[in-house]
């Protein structure tokens, strides 16, 4: 008999009852009202530098930290203007991208309640490796992809697309429990809020 | 009130001042206390330990000493919780279908002492005196087990006299645990002589509890230290008068 | 593999020859400098969580669908693992399935040896150190490079894990920077114990074999049945680096974790993250659902005892647990006596209802562990999806295979306390024990069994009128 099978007949072959039947009476927000404050106050809870700009400061704002940064397909040109961009298409080498200075790109969504952000790696985040090897993530939230909560987040997001979640910069609390940040992640993380 | 008490067997053999002492506080309060004879013991140590075929008739010998009564009063919360929480499971593990169903009956009517003061009698002020320093170990089976939540301070707070000081990290095991005293003795005597040092922290010259097993740990560490520090069980403060 | 003695190994089946959990704690309890930096740690951890817990109003709602979601998977465990098994494939990955550890071993070890590769790179996973991969890698001659900082420290010191989340817990951060200068090729020089000094020591020695590997294994927190996605929560990054970087990628998971919905996520990224490390979130949680981005994913699904755990109805929500290690860091046991006396790479209030139930009684460390608690529930009421560990523990113990003279001990009790009469004739004997011993209310040291209770505290002196000789007076 195979692993395989074995493990499933120890385990049976009872048809499934009972799962819309488990209790779901946790809330599905923890705040209402403005959650674009809500956000930026707990994503700079974990150390991300946030500012909320206007749209129109976005290519001004971009431009401001020195240094050449990679920037994936499907992100607006116009965002990118006064940017030493570097194009990840083809795309660039892994030492390509750990000689750059950062990474810049959009997200799927936000996540008020926990200071999150969320990419699916879609046009305008680049593939996984483009946001993990830089140095610096410079990451554009437009309002209209904050949600409050999880549960929202969960409900909007796609499993047919890999995910990031992440809230600020890479951190351990492996010596003596407490929070230090900046491992193997990016070890700065600004988040600009931009109006829909 | 006609009030049937279990003194537990561990307070009948080594503490038989805390039964005298619910004796004496109900009966102040007006009620009639009654000591059912056959009564020995509920069965914690063996339940606790794995023996649930020697807990069994125990289980059985407690239902049928206590099944005439409507309220039943335990000064100890690990026992109470013991009856409560775990007699209809020892029932069912022995195979005693009519036992189980006995006990689940039973139970709602045992009452640990400061719960039966305070949720039965309706009382927090019983009347008592006590002008000495006093700090207030939540054991836990009190705590946790039981749910006794702020009873037994609201109780204490009412006695006149009492100094009562706050234990930090009161809320932490003191390290007795039944058979894991003896089991293991060396995270035991730690535990305990930590929580040694909190009570030495607050100065009181007594220790109190609404378990007297939790007290003889601790009282057997504060005497092998030479601390001067008393245990002493709560009924015995709220007993206490002028 | 009974009877192998491999000293050096920190895995599963090479904790047998472990002793008996109190011996094993009597040395840590002398271990002063073990005891602060564990009763520094977990007193951290301890008010974190208070505070991230109670920031969501509606956690015992959580909590209670959280346990309802784990004991409905638990109970058609068969059902979602075929659907699991059907996503994942769907979606390009291959799923390999194990009955033990050993088999386990082997599977992962014949994928890396296909790839050509002689080193890999790895996320902490409690699977993997549950069936000893690494040694079992090592000897088949591929080196797996742990990558989580904490499991850096307990591989560069030759050291075992003593907690779940941070295995290098007993550790301060002067003996870390011991380490890493002893043991780490080129730290620099003037490496001071400064946390984020250690974190950026570590960052320098694994960059490099980021960049370049070729195969990472990782385990999974959460496997959702219904649309084949695994999900790795992590802090420091190295999770996204071996789950993104290389070719392939070989997940290793306890059957039990799967849940059946995407939805369900919902519920386990709030419990987790703010029971583990106390955040409202964890700085990266990644989730794919097959192959992707052009990598070969193989997912491997490991039993390793959790079938039969699974058979016992008090003890299978056991198989509920998220490896948060809350329990861990409430237990008042566990910070006296570290991680290690558990003798299992689960320590803490889970590992003693876990490990004896995986692995099957009969070692002296597992028969000791279900009395390796005061039963005080501080672990039941940390636990995110309710387990009621002392529940199990009692449970555990009326299974247990008890010594002659205690069991002698206990029928003795019992038949003395089934009679008033024989209990008034104990307590008559004893009291006169105790006028002859006691002195000023107590009694000193004492011979025999005893003494474990008279070696550190003087003992009650039974009373020479007991209660019920004073009813009957009265």
């Amino acid at each position: 008999m195979s692993a395989r099978e074995e493990i499933l007949r120890r385990l049976g072959d009872a048809p499934v009852t009972g799962y819309d039947a488990i209790p779901r009476h946790y809330l599905r927000r923890h705040h209402d009202g403005d959650v674009v404050d809500l956000f930026a106050e707990r994503a700079a809870d974990y150390r991300a530098q946030v500012r909320r700009i206007a749209r129109a400061e976005l290519p001004a704002v971009l431009g401001e930290p020195d240094g050449r940064f990679a920037v994936p397909a499907g992100l607006p040109d116009a965002w990118t203007a006064e940017v030493d961009a570097v194009r990840d298409d083809p795309p660039l080498s892994v030492a390509d991208l750990d000689a750059l200075d950062g990474v810049i790109t959009g997200c799927a969504v936000a996540i008020a309640e926990t200071g999150t952000v969320v990419l699916d790696h879609g046009p305008g985040q680049g593939r996984r490796a483009l946001t993990l090897v830089p140095d610096f993530h410079l990451v554009v939230v437009e309002t209209g992809q904050i949600v409050a909560d999880v549960p929202e987040a969960i409900e909007r997001l796609s499993p047919d697309r890999p995910l990031t979640f992440v809230s600020g910069p890479s951190a351990t609390s492996d010596i003596e429990l407490s929070r230090v940040e900046g491992v193997h992640g990016p070890r700065r993380l600004s988040i600009l809020i931009v109006d829909a | 009130m006609r009030i049937a008490l279990f003194v537990t067997c561990f307070n009948d053999t080594l503490y038989p001042g805390t039964g005298k002492a619910v004796v004496t506080l109900l009966e102040r309060l007006g009620h009639e206390v009654v000591f059912p004879a056959e009564q020995t013991c509920c069965g914690q140590m063996h339940y606790n330990t794995g023996y649930d075929r020697e807990c069994g008739p125990l289980v059985k010998d407690f239902v049928k000493t206590f099944q005439p009564f409507d309220a039943i009063v335990v000064p100890s919360a690990s026992c109470a919780g013991m009856i409560r929480e775990n007699h209809v499971r020892v029932a069912r593990t022995v195979g005693d279908r009519g036992l189980a169903e006995e006990a689940d009956r039973l139970g709602p009517r045992v009452h640990e002492l400061t719960e039966l003061l305070v949720d039965v009698l309706g009382v927090e002020d019983v009347g008592a005196y006590f002008p000495h320093r006093v700090t207030y170990h939540p054991t836990c089976h009190s705590l946790r087990a039981l749910g006794v939540g702020d009873r037994p301070l609201r109780l204490l707070r009412a006695v006149r006299g009492i100094d009562l000081v706050e234990l930090p990290d009161a809320a932490e095991c003191c390290g007795f645990g039944g058979t894991f005293a003896l089991k293991n003795p060396d995270v035991s005597a730690a535990m305990g002589a930590d929580k040694v040092a909190r009570i030495r922290q607050t100065g009181a010259e007594v220790v109190c509890a609404a378990d007297n097993s939790c007290l003889a740990h601790l009282g057997g560490l504060l005497s092998r230290l030479r601390t001067g520090v008393r245990t002493l069980h709560l009924a015995e403060i709220l007993a206490a008068t002028e | 593999m009974p009877g192998h003695h491999d000293t050096a190994g920190a895995a599963m089946p090479t904790y047998v020859g472990m002793p008996a959990f109190p011996d094993a704690a009597r040395a840590a309890v002398r271990d002063t400098q073990l005891r602060r930096n564990l009763a520094h740690a977990t007193t951290t951890i301890r008010a974190k969580r208070v505070t991230a817990v109670g920031e969501l109003a509606d956690w015992a709602e959580l909590r209670e669908t959280g346990k309802q979601i784990k004991d409905h998977t638990i109970e058609h465990l068969g059902h979602y693992l075929r659907l699991l098994e059907e996503q994942v494939t769907a979606r390009g990955g291959t799923v390999h399935w194990a009955r033990d550890a050993a088999e386990a071993n082997q599977v992962v070890t014949d994928l890396i040896k296909a790839t050509g590769e002689t080193e890999v790179v790895k996320v902490k996973s409690m699977a993997t150190q549950e069936i000893g991969l690494n040694e079992a890698l090592d000897a088949a001659g591929i080196h797996a490079y742990e990558t989580d900082l904490a499991e850096l420290i307990v591989q560069l010191g030759g050291d075992r894990p003593s907690h779940i989340l941070v295995p290098a817990i007993h550790r301060n951060r002067a003996e870390i920077r011991e380490i890493f200068r002893r043991e780490m090729p080129g730290v620099p020089d003037d490496l001071t114990d400064d946390p984020a000094r250690l974190a950026a020591a570590a960052r320098e020695h694994l960059r490099e074999r980021f960049l370049a590997a070729k195969v990472a294994v990782s385990g999974a927190n959460f496997a959702v049945a219904e649309t084949g996605s695994l999900v790795v929560v992590e802090s420091e990054g190295n999770g996204r680096m071996c789950l993104t970087l290389p070719e392939t990628l070989i997940s290793v998971m306890g059957i039990e974790k799967v849940l059946p919905t995407w939805r369900d996520l919902e519920v386990f990224l709030q419990l987790l993250p703010r029971s583990s490390t106390a955040e409202r979130m964890n700085p990266y949680t990644s989730v794919w659902s097959g192959a992707t981005e052009g990598q070969t994913f193989h997912l491997v699904l490991v039993d390793n005892g959790r079938t039969a755990t699974r058979d016992d109805e008090v003890g299978r929500q056991a198989l509920r647990c998220i490896r948060c290690s809350a329990c861990l860091n409430v237990c008042p046991v566990y910070q006296r006596a570290g991680g290690h006396a558990y003798g299992s790479p689960y320590p803490g209030p889970i590992g003693a209802i876990l490990s004896p139930q995986l692995r099957g009684a009969g070692s002296p460390v597992d028969d000791s562990l279900p009395y390796a608690s005061t039963l005080c529930g501080a672990c039941f009421e940390a636990c995110p999806v309710a387990i009621d560990i002392p529940e199990v523990l009692v449970h555990l113990r009326s299974r247990a295979v008890h010594g002659r003279t205690e069991r002698a001990a206990m029928r003795f009790a019992a038949w003395t306390l089934r009679s008033p009469t024989r209990l008034a004739f104990g307590q008559r004997l004893a009291g006169t024990a105790g006028r002859v011993l006691g002195r000023r209310g107590f009694i000193g040291r004492l011979p025999g069994p005893m003494a474990r209770w008279t070696d550190t505290r003087d003992a009650p002196v039974p009373a020479t009128e007991t209660f019920r000789d004073w009813w009957n007076r009265r």
